[in-house]
């Protein structure tokens, strides 16, 4: 899992979120991801990292992005979205559908769930708020 | 960056040319309403033809728009979602189930005038 040099934005307005997004689908096309993939990972992007603009302290936080390896040599691309904002008190709850604190739809941390292929969260009240996401490219 | 809104006849075109913002979303939503009322509009098509990602908040803000609109009297259509960003959206577990959705700009023209016909 030796990755590349992430590729580090800094997610502090909202068309940061468009950057990162944009920047994550290079990577995606690199790997020949089709295009569907491509799509669906840009997606889980835009709403991880718009939870960093809606819910992080004065919104600020990061996202990192860069290409991973497992070990049969499958490749995919990895994001990983840090703020050290407030955290998420319940977690079960945030991963439901339809539950928002935020005055959104309550779809973004469940419905990136569903786009992407891994999907890790870590946080806690005040501990801030890790999102990583993995989409593998279907090759190796 | 700003959405162009064509008038043409009784209809107004949004036409969305690259990646939207979250302000640039909002920004469309006030100028559409802005422009309805303007032009007495019957009808506004939003093409999304060039929007290769539809997240909950976009599809939140168009939805808002078709809203919006049709309580000014105006219907809205949103055209040309692609196919794979159609296949996210239900991924993502959004629905279009009350908006209007055209193929093209063409076919959403079609839509809007046979509404029209049918008033």
């Amino acid at each position: 899992m030796a990755p590349d040099a992430a590729e580090r934005i800094a997610i502090e307005s909202d068309g940061d979120v468009v950057t990162a997004r944009q920047r994550a689908r290079t990577l995606a096309v690199e790997l020949e991801m089709p295009s569907t993939d491509q799509t669906l990972l840009a997606t889980a992007i835009s709403e991880i990292a718009r939870n960093i603009t809606t819910y992080a302290n004065g919104g600020r936080g990061e996202v990192l992005i860069d290409i991973i390896r497992d070990g049969r040599g499958r490749q995919g691309v990895r994001v990983v979205a840090r703020d050290d904002g407030p955290g998420i008190d319940d977690l079960e709850q945030a991963l439901t559908d339809g539950y928002t604190t935020g005055g959104g739809l309550g779809l973004g941390l469940p419905g990136a769930r569903r786009l992407v292929d891994e999907f890790d969260i870590q946080t806690g009240p005040g501990e801030g708020t890790v999102v990583t996401l993995i989409k593998w490219a279907q090759r190796g | 960056m700003a959405v162009p809104i064509l008038k043409q006849g009784p209809f107004l075109i949004a036409s969305i040319q690259s990646a939207l913002t979250d302000t640039d979303v909002l920004q469309l939503r006030d100028d559409v309403m802005t422009q309805v009322t303007r032009h007495r509009s019957r009808g506004i098509i939003v093409d999304v033809t060039s929007l290769d990602v539809m997240d909950s908040f976009v599809s939140r803000s168009l939805r808002g728009i078709a809203m919006m609109t049709r309580l000014r009297g105006a219907e809205t259509v949103i055209v040309g979602i692609q196919p794979e960003v159609a296949f996210a959206m239900v991924q993502l577990g959004m629905s279009f189930e009350d908006v209007q959705t055209a193929l093209d700009l063409e076919e959403g023209l079609a839509l809007l005038q046979a509404g029209e016909l049918g008033a």
